[in-house]
């Protein structure tokens, strides 16, 4: 007579092969993805860029000289010099300090007042709903150039302001996918589970619901990462953003604007950077977007 | 001597919809002794998974009282309901959803342990050991320990999910339809599990399903609902042996006996099920009702004991007395 | 008064013969092949349908039971689906071997299936006589007017008015709507109606009504139907022949009273002993221990082994062979190589022994 196996024990476990945690799973997808890997190096490289840039002297980068003005693009001066004679290589080296960082601050905190608006607004419904929809849909009713002007008319113009302006134009967008997201995920049955046992409403939506309804967030931050630096180099371009002499990519761009017929160079490079990065965003957001959702959900 | 340890007084809950009031829960009024079980049958729409969750203010009842313990849960301030909590639990029907799919097997049991502070000043190790304690009790093989629930059956999910009402150590647990779900093979597993978990530890259940072969067996007495109202009450062998309401006589005939030969007539009943938005003050199953007569147009017909612990609100089987 | 008839003595209408095989499996084996692996579904299973008779197929999750039905209708999602081998004759032509053209003939007209959920069965912006109607008019050479007169004639045939064929499908209850879908399976008064779980997401008194119905007309229309379901009360209900699948095979095959009252596959045995009885409450339930099979993993022998009260050493291993029990009953079972064995029965013990 053979043994009966007691109920938890079975067949055995054949899930001992690879047991990856979610993470594990997420960057196997991300690996696969050579959209995603392609955004992943670009990033990495830009970093690097980054890094180097902070050896860079400022006073390197503002020198005029008016020997070097319109020099074409040689070993030393690989981006040619502009109608200052500065160094465009090293000026948009250094200037990547701007716009990444204000491309990253700025999603940051179109992320985080957005989903807080969000869930509350998806979690409670009724009146808490009406207002904030309400007010997130007149924030994103006003097109985002215009009110990023108008927020660094009322501020004044600086590098925080400049952040602050980008950053609430990117709010209407979370609150919308993250209300959308705990709509679905509060109605499941582990989060009453969680009352269950006396969590308050708040605690529920931040422990309980929000890492939940993580996937679309993570997607969405990447690609307005993208975007936050094309808005903030778009207003210094128009003369809001940045002030001159700094010379973040945008400035750049509006600054050697005049000079496009005889030397393009001063206006290209950068713009060339804005789009690179901006690339890097959109590809590893597409490849997260991809390795998050189909593939978690069997 | 059997000690109650619940007393529902007439819970009712009511929903404000665009077209009208929905009568959920509508005047429930019944009593548990400590150590039993209270089926709850009936099919969609009753109303007993709102009723059982009124009971845990899981969804905050309109009106009525809830005495657990001696005291009215309904009362309490949100202090005293955390407290409260510790003794009352809930496991759910749908082990897909009931169990957070970003958390292990022992972060989803250890959570109400820490969350309640059942063990104060308890350090990890001891967390750790009595999370093992309760995979044990339930059947949870070790080395899921830290498993993911999407990693396991729904018999095992299920199990975590007992594991997880069981954390708290409380008296009294709401069983939401907890095996519909399941394989049958599995279901069994299970029935039998709970049934031992309320031997060891002198639990009270209130087993909440539609499927009245399952709740034959596991409850002492049994409540049948229909539309919100308790139609009839009664120890579960006289209600199979004498059911006396019109709707737990066609309840019970629609049973399916696996059994060659034994399906037999049914009670057909007329017509489908009338709306639970504003219901007029008459016989909610008048409209369906075979042995529908004159005394049925009376309002809506009281819960009233017409054997020992066997109660019925159907104006022909259990007419008013005048002097109540 | 007991039962005595024997399920399978339907009178059939006159013109046709009653022993013509409507439904023929053999041997069908099919697998979904994903990237590291490959679930093996269905492995081998035969049966055989005739005119009128209805076959109970019982199994719980992952048994095999709905692939095995998308497969009559070669519906099988096709990656990752593959049909391995086998053959399936629907009333004498091989489903597998037909063009698309071809199938899209049959289905719905000579072989039809119901789903579970009547919730998503229907279209949500067509009238449920559009539906019926739909049906008709791809089979049948008719005009709008006559096939809708059809579906007013199916509709009433289901127990709904014919005034609502031109409501929507919102505007009707769980079991109306799965009435409904089944008036849009029979519309074209197929020879096989493959039944998956019809009435699991409906209330038992809806449940009840609904099965009546279906076996009034399927009286009516000499339909045959699988029926397949992990409720053994349904296929008392309903079923002349039962087929028992576990693990993508079908391990005991017979008439109703053969698996219900003798019984011999440790499974089947161990699928009645989880049942509470009715009869006595305090009876204990006595549930097969363990989880149901890694269909990616599964043995060369026994898949049901790891569980099974009576397994032994060779079990695993050794290929199984289908026994004769009678000649209408038959098990999968390597025990039955030895003389004499039979399984011994929980409860009751109504053995033939």
């Amino acid at each position: 007579m053979s043994k009966i196996p007691n109920a938890s024990e079975t067949v055995p476990e054949a899930k001992q092969q690879k047991k990856r945690s979610r993470f594990g799973e997420i960057v196997h997808s991300i690996k696969r993805n050579k959209s995603a890997v392609a955004g992943l190096i670009i990033i990495a490289l830009l970093l690097l860029i980054l890094i180097g840039s902070l050896f860079i002297k400022y006073e390197a980068v503002t020198a005029t000289s008016t020997a070097n003005r319109f020099r074409t693009p040689d070993l030393e001066f690989p981006f040619g010099g502009d109608n200052m004679g500065r160094n465009v290589f090293l000026r948009t080296i250094y200037g990547s300090r701007y716009s990444l960082s204000i491309g990253f601050l700025a999603a940051a905190i179109s992320t985080v007042l957005g989903v807080f608006l969000g869930s509350l607004a998806g979690y409670y419904g009724g009146l808490v709903d009406d207002i904030i929809m309400r007010a997130s849909d007149v924030l994103a009713s006003i097109p985002g150039m215009l009110l990023g002007m108008v927020i660094i008319t009322v501020l004044g113009q600086s590098l925080q302001n400049l952040i602050i302006a980008v950053g609430v134009t990117g709010v209407p967008i979370f609150v919308r996918i993250t209300r959308a997201s705990v709509l679905t995920i509060k109605n499941q049955e582990y989060v009453e589970a969680s009352r269950a046992i006396g969590m308050s409403h708040l605690r529920v939506i931040f422990t309980q619901v929000l890492p939940n309804g993580l996937s679309p967030i993570i997607v969405t931050f990447t690609s307005s990462l993208g975007l936050s630096i094309i808005v903030a180099a778009s207003l210094s371009f128009l003369g809001f953003g940045v002030p001159v002499p700094k010379p973040e990519w945008g400035t750049l761009v509006s600054a050697g604007r005049n000079y496009i017929r005889t030397s393009p160079n001063l206006m290209s490079f950068p713009g060339l950077f804005i789009m690179i990065t901006v690339l890097a965003f959109n590809l590893l957001g597409d490849g997260l977007r991809d390795a998050l959702d189909p593939k978690l959900k069997k | 001597m059997a000690e109650k340890i619940l007393e529902v007084k007439n819970l009712k809950k009511y929903f404000k919809t665009g077209a009208g009031t929905v009568h959920a829960v509508d005047g429930v009024s019944f009593t548990i002794d400590k150590g039993e079980t209270l089926g709850i049958v009936g099919e969609s729409g009753c109303g007993k998974s709102t009723a059982g969750r009124c009971i845990l203010r899981l969804i905050e009842p309109t009106s009525g009282e809830v005495i657990f313990n001696g005291r009215n849960i309904l009362k309490l301030n949100r202090r005293e309901l955390k407290k409260a909590r510790n003794d009352m639990q809930i496991i759910f029907q749908d082990p897909y959803s009931s169990l957070n799919p970003r958390k292990t097997v022992q972060e989803i049991i250890a959570e109400p342990i820490k969350f309640s502070k059942i063990m104060p000043g308890a350090s990890k190790a001891d967390i750790e050991k009595r999370t093992r304690e309760l995979m044990d009790t339930v059947g949870l093989a070790e080395r899921l320990y830290n498993a993911y629930p999407h990693e396991l059956d729904g018999g095992r999910r299920q199990r975590i999910g007992i594991a997880r009402a069981l954390a708290m150590e409380p008296k009294f647990i709401v069983c939401d339809e907890p095996v519909s779900a399941l394989d049958v093979s599995i279901q069994a597993q299970i029935l039998n599990l709970l049934k031992k978990l309320q031997r060891d530890k002198d639990l009270t259940y209130i087993f909440i399903t539609h499927d009245l072969s399952v709740v034959n067996h596991f409850s002492e007495n049994i409540m049948v609902m229909y539309l919100g109202q308790a139609v009839e009450k009664a120890p579960a062998e006289e209600l199979f042996a004498n059911p006396l309401h019109p709707y737990t006589k066609a309840l019970l005939s629609a049973i399916l006996v696996p059994k060659v030969g034994a399906n037999k007539a049914r009670v057909q009943l007329r017509g489908e099920i009338t709306s639970p938005v504003d219901p007029p003050d008459e016989c909610r199953f008048a409209k369906r009702c075979n042995y529908y007569c004159s005394d049925c147009d009376k309002g809506t017909p009281p819960l009233i004991e017409v054997s020992p612990n066997h109660f019925v609100a159907c104006h022909r089987v259990a007419p008013q007395k005048t002097a109540d | 008064m007991s039962d005595v008839i024997t399920r399978h003595e339907i009178v059939a209408p006159p013109e046709t013969a009653n022993d013509e095989i409507v439904l023929d499996i053999k041997d069908l084996v099919v697998h979904y092949v994903l990237e590291n692996e490959t679930v093996e579904a269905v492995n081998g299973v035969s049966l055989q349908l005739k005119k009128g008779q209805t076959i109970g197929v019982v199994g719980e999750t992952g048994a095999g039971k709905t692939s095995m039905a998308l497969a009559v209708l070669n519906l099988v999602p096709s990656p990752p689906g593959v049909i391995k081998s086998g053959s399936i004759s629907v009333c004498g032509s091989d489903v597998l071997k037909m063009s698309t053209k071809q199938l899209e003939k049959i289905r719905g007209k000579d072989v039809s299936m119901i789903f579970q959920d009547p919730m998503t069965s229907l279209n949500p912006v067509m009238t449920v006589g559009a539906q019926i109607a739909e049906s008709v008019k791809y089979h049948e050479n008719v005009t709008n007017d006559e096939a809708f007169k059809r579906a007013e004639e199916m509709l009433e045939l289901v127990g709904i008015p014919k005034a609502r064929a031109i409501e929507y499908p919102h505007q009707f209850s769980g079991g109306m709507k799965q009435r409904v879908v089944i008036a849009i399976a029979l519309a074209c008064n197929p020879k096989v109606l493959l039944a998956d779980e019809p009435t699991s997401a409906l209330d038992v008194t809806i449940q009840a009504q609904v099965l009546d119905m279906m076996s009034e007309l399927k009286e009516k229309l000499g339909t045959a139907l699988v029926m397949i379901t992990h409720d053994l009360g349904v296929v008392a209900k309903v079923c002349d022949l039962v087929a028992v699948m576990y693990a993508g095979r079908i391990v005991e095959y017979g008439t109703l009273e053969d698996v219900f009252n003798s019984p011999k596959h440790p499974y089947t045995e161990g699928l009645f002993g989880s049942l509470p009885n009715i009869e006595d409450r305090k009876a204990e339930l006595i549930p097969i221990p363990g989880l149901m099979p890694d269909p990616t993993k599964l043995p060369v022998g026994c898949a049901f082994e790891p569980r099974c009260r009576y397994a032994t050493s060779v079990c695993r291993d050794k290929r199984l062979n289908n026994h004769i029990v009678s000649d209408t009953h038959t098990v999968l079972c390597a025990r039955y190589d030895e003389p004499g064995f039979n399984i011994d029965l929980l409860r009751g013990g109504e053995n033939n022994g």
